[in-house]
């Protein structure tokens, strides 16, 4: 899927809105009365020290939690609450902090589960499978395949995931994100655990992914080399709340964030 | 040597998604196939048919069903006897109450009632997490045995309970004899195995496996659980209630609700966990396994010299069962079915060690 | 009318503190290691077993010590040699490799101990004993075997609760149910938990042997029991221990009143071949608690964090 190329991500029009979101688990607040949005095309990146509420806020956008208060605004679809596989079906797929694979199945059928979705022929046509059935499978095999050669990973496809190493498992995840062709993407914490090399390479992924197909992207990191490199906008939390939202050199000038960051008592 | 793949490329993606991608594997099959529908007639005798032929395809059959539910779709099911028994006096009373129905209809219509059964018993409880999928069909169990033996329009007001079927005939062809009965089981389950192998290698197999391994990721990408683990719940119950009518109806004769009872249920699930969850070929294996062991069993004290009485083999047996199950769970969850691939990998290198 | 319907519910109230003590083994483990043991039932059916071939041959509190001892070795075999081996498996696993556990414990039980129907003497009194005899006529009859297990099975329970909640050891095994690897990582020695739980367990399939069997007398049949304890577990709360006592009475008295006030109606309605709705009265009432609450009535609530 490609979308036209947008000069500036940042001044593109609205893809992704959070208003007012508030979440709270028992007596935890998790989000308090956070306010932002994503454009369409850019990469945006949701960063505060440990226990700010990052995931939580990538968990409200996906479905996974409900918020007590606020709204999300989905091109342009306003709604309170959702379940993640409407979430999926509008077009946001999403990686995890600790790699969601299905580890009882090759990195080839992970991928390719992520063209569930896209997959329309029916049950009796499955009972069969010669015949259309087999057409569908081969078709969506071949833009698997794509997305293998993109992520340099032919080699380890019929390899059961659980037997990959952490960076390999992180690729897989991502191609299986990739294979939805969301529009927009969630990605929480891509690089945990990568040395300086898988680093580069996932970066180059990320932007890849948002040149060649135009997917927007939403990046919970902790490198902050790598944030400032990569993003468009940043937004920061901390302890659930916003507190600050801009490009890259406004963030790192902030002096909230700094304070945030090496723990200023406040 | 003889295993290698040497020479055999791939050149198209249909060719390596084809259930048998290795020549050598199709060539088995094959043969597998040509001596079970040809040879076999030429030599088995009626106790060959009747006590083992038979019994290992029907409950093989059962065992892909609930292979599909619980080893593919990781939903564990205890009421494996109680939908047998659907499909087994559901076909019983179509064929009393309209006898002119072809009887692959029959068939057919035992597995469809045994999935409405199976549905309405799994929906509730396919909304909750875990493990509870085992307590609704517990329950079903219990309940579907109990209506069996009580309402007596299932067995048509007889008087000794019990249900019996006469003489059957296909398109004309009375299946009279063993080996005609052995047949008509073996295309049955050659066809609806050959499905299964179908759907699950597809997306459907995929979203399944998915449910199974991470019902959170599947989500994520787009499968909506309740719709996984009921279309996993009612393929599984289709295949059971199939097995229930072939087993009433080719391998009993004549039967009781007993014959589909909580034993029933966790023999099947012996078979899979045994032959291997999630795996077609595993429910075979597994079904021979538990069919031939007693068989085995009771021939041992006659090879060894040695004198058990029948409940001492019972206790064996129970105990043997007992042993595998632990040790193939810690050791080996994917049963027999992967000690096979593992042997066909040694075989692949062999004469080489690695 | 009510004479009979009292009695009848008495009756199922105490066959219900049966159902309880059985339940209970389940909690334990299940609050300890999050597995659903399948093999309580045949735990308490061999333990019954042990104590009723031994009696036999030695005064009854010997038999009893020596059965308490068997069970202690049953729970460290069954840690060694199943447990240690499935650190972390999913439940569905766990449950199976129970269920195999169950099905050898009964082919060696049998095995070792015979299969005939065996009989416990507890020196209890045999005579039902009457009550509130100026209210109804000819009185309320009641088993007293069912009154001490009743009794028994309350000092248990209070026993066990004090355990779990106030001990250091009940905080280790509350922390180990919650997730075995962040236990074992502050240092928490599963395997010697697991062993204590089980053993403890072990203790409880004993005394509920012992009841069940000097009412029922020891068989086969006893082994069936640890399926009813699903339905109690789901109406009390798998990790309750008051919960079990609460679900056993509902099922208890449940199937009891259900036989009496129920199946007339249904047998009568669609002209049925008897009764025996006590056969699955109690799981299809786990059903019907499980749609409207899950986590049974003392259960807790997961809340799952991604």
């Amino acid at each position: 899927m490609r979308a036209p190329a947008v000069p500036d991500p940042a001044a593109g029009d609205v893809l992704l809105a959070v208003d007012n979101v508030s979440l709270a688990f028992g007596g935890v607040r998790a989000l308090r009365d956070v306010s932002f949005d994503i454009h369409r095309g850019e990469i945006r990146a949701i960063i505060g020290p440990n226990g700010a509420g990052k995931t939580s806020m990538l968990n409200v956008v996906n479905g996974f939690y409900q918020p007590q208060q606020g709204r999300i605004t989905f091109k342009g679809v306003t709604r309170a609450k959702m379940r993640p596989y409407e979430a999926a079906r509008g077009g946001i797929a999403r990686t995890f902090q600790n790699v969601a694979l299905f580890k009882g199945m090759t990195a080839l059928d992970n991928i390719m589960a992520g063209r569930t979705l896209k997959m329309r022929r029916s049950f009796f046509w499955q009972l069969l499978r010669y015949g259309p059935a087999m057409a569908e499978e081969v078709e969506h095999r071949r833009r698997v395949e794509d997305i293998i050669d993109f992520l340099q990973i032919p080699h380890i496809r019929k390899i059961p995931v659980g037997k990959l190493p952490y960076g390999l498992q992180k690729r897989v995840e991502l191609g299986r994100a990739l294979a939805m062709e969301p529009e927009l993407l969630l990605l929480d914490e891509p690089m945990a655990g990568m040395n300086l090399e898988e680093k580069e390479d996932m970066s180059r992924f990320i932007i890849d992914v948002n040149n060649h197909f135009g997917t927007t992207i939403a990046l919970i990191e902790h490198d902050m080399g790598v944030v400032m490199d990569l993003s468009n906008r940043i937004v920061v939390l901390d302890h659930g709340v916003k507190i600050a939202d801009g490009t890259p050199l406004d963030v790192q000038g902030d002096q909230a964030v700094i304070d945030a960051y090496l723990g200023v008592a406040h | 040597m003889l295993y290698r793949e040497v020479g055999q490329y791939k050149t198209t993606y249909a060719a390596d998604q084809a259930i048998f991608p290795i020549a050598q594997d199709r060539w088995f099959v094959w043969i597998v196939v040509a001596i079970a529908f040809i040879g076999v007639p030429l030599v088995a005798n009626q106790y060959l048919y009747t006590e083992v032929l038979i019994p290992v395809l029907i409950l093989a059959l059962a065992a892909i069903g609930l292979n599909i539910l619980t080893g593919y779709c990781g939903q564990l099911s205890l009421g494996t006897g109680g939908f047998m028994a659907v499909g087994a006096y559901a076909a019983y009373n179509l064929a009393l109450r309209l006898p002119e129905t072809n009887l692959i209809l029959v068939f057919l219509f035992a597995g469809l009632m045994a999935t409405v059964v199976g549905i309405l018993f799994g929906l509730p409880s396919l909304r909750i997490k875990g493990f509870y999928l085992a307590v609704a069909t517990l329950a079903a169990q219990f309940f579907l045995e109990w209506a069996f033996s009580r309402v007596k329009w299932f067995t048509n007001y007889a008087p000794s309970g019990t249900a019996a079927v006469g003489q059957l005939d296909l398109f004309g062809f009375p299946i009279d004899t063993p080996a005609r009965r052995y047949l008509l089981v073996l295309a049955i389950v050659v066809v609806l195995a050959f499905a299964a192998t179908n759907l699950v290698r597809g997306r459907i197999g995929r979203m399944w496996m998915a449910m199974r391994d991470m019902d959170i990721a599947a989500e994520i990408i787009g499968i909506r659980p309740l719709h996984a683990k009921l279309s996993a719940f009612a393929v599984s119950s289709f295949y059971i209630g199939v097995a229930g009518a072939l087993w009433g109806f080719f391998r009993l004769g004549s039967w009781e609700p007993l014959a589909f009872d909580i034993n029933r249920s966790f023999q099947v699930l012996f078979m899979i966990i045994i032959g291997g969850l999630g795996s077609i070929f595993g429910s075979f294996l597994g079904a021979a396994f538990i069919v031939l062991t007693p068989i085995f069993l009771n021939q041992l004290p006659a090879i060894l010299g040695i004198s058990l009485s029948t409940a001492a083999i019972s206790h064996i047996e129970f105990m043997l069962f007992g042993f595998l199950i632990v040790f193939f769970l810690i050791v080996e969850p994917h049963g027999l079915a992967r000690l096979w691939a593992i042997a066909k990998e040694k075989l692949r290198l062999w004469p080489f060690p690695y | 009318m009510l004479g009979p319907v009292l009695e009848t519910l008495i009756g199922g109230l105490l066959t219900g503190v049966l159902y309880s003590l059985v339940a209970l083994g389940f909690v334990l483990i299940f609050k300890a290691s999050g597995v659903f043991n399948f093999a309580q039932g045949v735990m308490v059916l061999f333990a019954a077993l042990s104590l009723a071939r031994l009696s036999e041959v030695m005064p009854f509190v010997l038999a009893l010590a020596l059965s308490a001892l068997i069970m202690v070795a049953l729970a460290y075999a069954i840690e060694f040699l199943v447990l240690r081996r499935l650190v972390n498996q999913e439940g569905i696993i766990l449950f199976m490799a129970t269920l195999g556990i169950a099905y050898f414990l009964d082919g060696f039980g049998q095995s070792v101990w015979g299969s005939d129907i065996y009989k416990i003497r507890l020196g209890l009194p045999q005579n039902p004993i009457f009550i509130l005899e100026s209210v109804f006529p000819g009185g309320l009859l009641i088993d007293p075997a069912e009154l001490v297990a009743a009794v028994i099975c309350a000092v248990m329970v209070a026993a066990l609760a004090v355990f779990f909640q106030v001990t250091r050891v009940g905080r280790a095994l509350r922390a180990v149910a919650d997730d075995h690897q962040a236990a074992q990582s502050v240092g928490i020695p599963l395997n010697h938990i697991w062993l204590m739980v089980w053993a403890v367990s072990g203790i409880v399939a004993l005394v509920a042997g012992m009841i069940w069997g000097a009412k029922l007398g020891v068989q086969f049949s006893l082994a069936q029991v640890a399926l009813k304890a699903l339905p109690v577990l789901i109406l009390g709360g798998f990790t309750s221990i008051p919960g079990a006592i609460v679900g056993g009475l509902i099922i208890g008295a449940g199937e009891k009143l259900a036989e009496v006030l129920l199946a007339p109606v249904l047998v009568r309605w669609f002209d049925l071949a008897g009764g025996g709705i006590e056969n699955w009265f109690a799981y299809v009432l786990a059903l019907l608690f499980l749609l409207v609450r899950p986590q049974g009535l003392f259960g807790e609530r997961i809340i799952e964090r991604i």
